[in-house]
């Protein structure tokens, strides 16, 4: 007997990580992980400093049908078995969204089979349910990765979807991509300064924390200030010929990242009265935040949930995950010449 | 054998079934849009109109060729991934071709000619070419490659080439000095004559990778500029 349920294959070409996963939609509306397959451009962009848009689109092309053979393979599925396929519409770069949506609309167009053009920040939020299960009925999403850092409404992963506040600079990651650069850390900086941090003293200097006065914007974020205090600190430094502590520059500016936006986040949880936050993109990897966060909501009561790294960064198993909570809502597929959409606002969780 | 063939190099999005028969290449239909923004949307839409125009499900198609260009937009790639996916979906052989080839191919006469495309940038992309050989795609005197149009007549030095091909043989008429001739895009039929030989020989395709003629561009960044010099201000992103 076949086993139940409806088969989601999610394509995800936003940024520099070619994605593709396979999801199980259970007839109880649950969803189970069968495949997640990632090629990444990340090391042809390593000497630029950050994504060459090119490159990524061209790295995109090569990898894939490769890799939705490699999902296929790990699923132990064949293409005919394929019920629905969803790719990111947007945001993120244009000729890296067009190869997804174009390889997407081929895929359902030959299997005859529905196709969702769906929002990659949305994705972020669904995938934890592939790990945690179904979301409650309301609760509030932190996405922090390289490209964004934004509070999250979310009171239906389908269809309802609100952005409370967001980074007016820089994003989260990309102080990260930037600090790194100016210690002379690889990029992607995120995992070196985390590991770094940790030998450091998070008290060693007192970076700002950026708008956090009482007539900031409550729940939006600014890390270009930090950045450039970061900068200074570290010119000054090096003007006096004094020794660059590392470690504490480290922990420091980490410290200050993860203090704004878990006191952030705990608050705008509070200001919404919900009871669960859920934290995503690829900045959500970091231990200090992970641990910060943990203890912000415990003292809150509220419950907290992070998928697993692998999960967090870019993937193709979000965009299906967020395609079989789709599809079960009972939403019409997305007409057959939808556009990518670079731009797309988060409250469109599905392109029509 | 029915032949689907894809074109998105120029601004021109293409898609059509072609049967190859002993006479050569046959279009059984077509759907041709000229937009250059709207290669990502229409494709698909424009093979399965196609497909169902003419009668014929994808399950029965034996090939699928695609244009590689050489092309300056992004769409370029569009025809290339979905030629992949369609190719996977159906396990059906997916064959690249120059797309310069398949203009001239489907071009009239076998006097020597210029194909020439917009590569923008003030620049083409142009390859020239000899007689058709059996099968219908024409000998390549040149490899294809990219120049100012007013350089490209001295790289044309004695080839004895008298007519142009390729949108911008209008467009850069008095600069070529020669006779602009059709077709402007690449046809799925001329797409298909141009790999006729290998199809009919059922040769291995070569790898589906795009003629891009062009690097990337990026540029290595120098060390991080300072930040204490100037205003309090950051002045944005680097
Ligand atoms: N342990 C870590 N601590 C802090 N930042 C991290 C850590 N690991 C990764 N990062 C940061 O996460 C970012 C990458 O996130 P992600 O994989 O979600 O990709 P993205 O392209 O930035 O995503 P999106 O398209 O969703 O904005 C990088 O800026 C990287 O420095």
């Amino acid at each position: 007997m076949p086993e139940p349920g409806r088969i989601v294959l999610g394509i995800e070409t936003s940024c520099d990580e070619t994605g593709v996963g396979l999801v199980r939609l259970m007839p109880d509306g649950s969803v189970r992980l069968l495949a997640d397959a990632v090629a990444s451009s990340v090391d042809q962009h390593a000497r630029f400093g950050g994504v060459v848009p090119e490159i990524a689109s061209r790295a995109h092309l090569e990898a894939m049908a490769p890799t939705a053979r490699r999902a296929l393979e790990q699923a132990g599925l064949e293409l005919s078995d394929v019920d629905a396929v969803a790719v990111t519409a947007g945001p993120g770069l244009a000729g890296a969204l067009m190869v997804g949506v174009a390889a997407a609309k081929a895929y359902a167009g030959a299997l005859g089979v529905p196709l969702y053009g769906v929002n990659h920040l949305a994705g972020h939020v669904a995938v934890d349910t592939l790990e945690h299960g179904r979301l409650p009925a309301r609760c509030l999403a932190m996405l922090v990765s390289g490209g964004h850092t934004q509070l999250l409404s979310v009171a239906g992963i389908a269809d309802t979807i609100t952005q409370v506040g967001s980074t007016i600079d820089d994003a989260a990651g990309e102080a990260y991509d930037k600090v790194a650069r100016l210690l002379e850390l690889p990029y992607p900086g995120g995992p070196p300064i985390d590991s770094m941090a940790r030998e450091g003293d998070a008290h060693a200097i007192a970076f700002p924390r950026g708008l956090t006065g009482p007539r900031d914007a409550r729940h939006d974020f600014s890390f270009s200030g930090l950045k450039t205090a970061v900068a200074r600190w570290v010119e000054q430094a090096r003007r006096e010929e004094r020794e660059v502590p590392v470690a504490d520059v480290c922990a420091s500016f980490q410290e200050a990242v993860a203090d704004v936006l878990t006191a952030k986040a705990v608050r705008a949880a509070g200001d919404l009265d919900v009871d669960t936050l859920v934290i995503s993109g690829g900045v959500a990897a970091n231990s200090r935040l992970a641990a910060l966060a943990a203890d912000r909501c415990a003292a809150a009561g509220l419950t907290l949930r992070v998928p697993r790294p692998r999960l967090c960064t870019d993937n193709g198993a979000m965009i299906a995950a967020l395609g079989a909570h789709v599809l079960a809502s009972g939403a019409e597929p997305s007409p057959p010449n939808i556009p990518a959409d670079p731009g797309l606002p988060v409250e469109t969780v599905v392109l029509r | 054998m029915l032949v689907i063939a894809l074109d998105t190099s120029t601004p021109a999005v293409t898609a059509g079934l072609v049967t190859l028969e002993d006479g050569g290449p046959r279009s059984l239909a077509e759907r041709v849009t000229v937009n250059p923004r709207a290669h990502g949307e229409l494709l698909t839409p424009q093979l399965l109109e196609v497909l169902a125009e003419a009668g014929y499900q994808l399950g029965q198609v034996g090939a699928i060729v695609v244009g590689s260009g050489p092309g300056p937009f992004t769409g370029l790639r569009v025809g290339m991934v979905t030629a992949a996916a369609l190719g996977h979906a159906c396990a059906t052989r997916v064959y690249p071709v120059c797309s310069l080839d398949a203009i001239a191919a489907q071009t009239p006469g076998d006097d020597p000619l210029l194909v020439a495309t917009d590569a923008r940038r003030k620049e083409v992309y142009w390859a020239a070419y000899g007689a058709h050989r059996p099968g219908g795609a024409r000998a390549r005197l040149t490899e294809p490659g990219v120049e100012r149009p007013e350089n490209v007549p001295g790289r044309l030095d004695g080839l004895g080439v008298r007519s142009a091909a390729g949108e911008m043989a209008l467009r850069h008429r008095e600069v070529f000095a020669l006779d602009p001739v059709e077709p402007s895009y690449p046809t799925p039929a001329g797409l298909i004559a141009a790999t006729a030989a290998e199809l009919r020989a059922g040769a291995a395709p070569q790898p589906l990778v795009p003629l891009y003629l062009r690097r990337p561009d990026a540029g290595t960044p120098g060390p991080p500029k300072p930040v204490s010099a100037g205003t309090d201000i950051d002045r944005g992103r680097t």
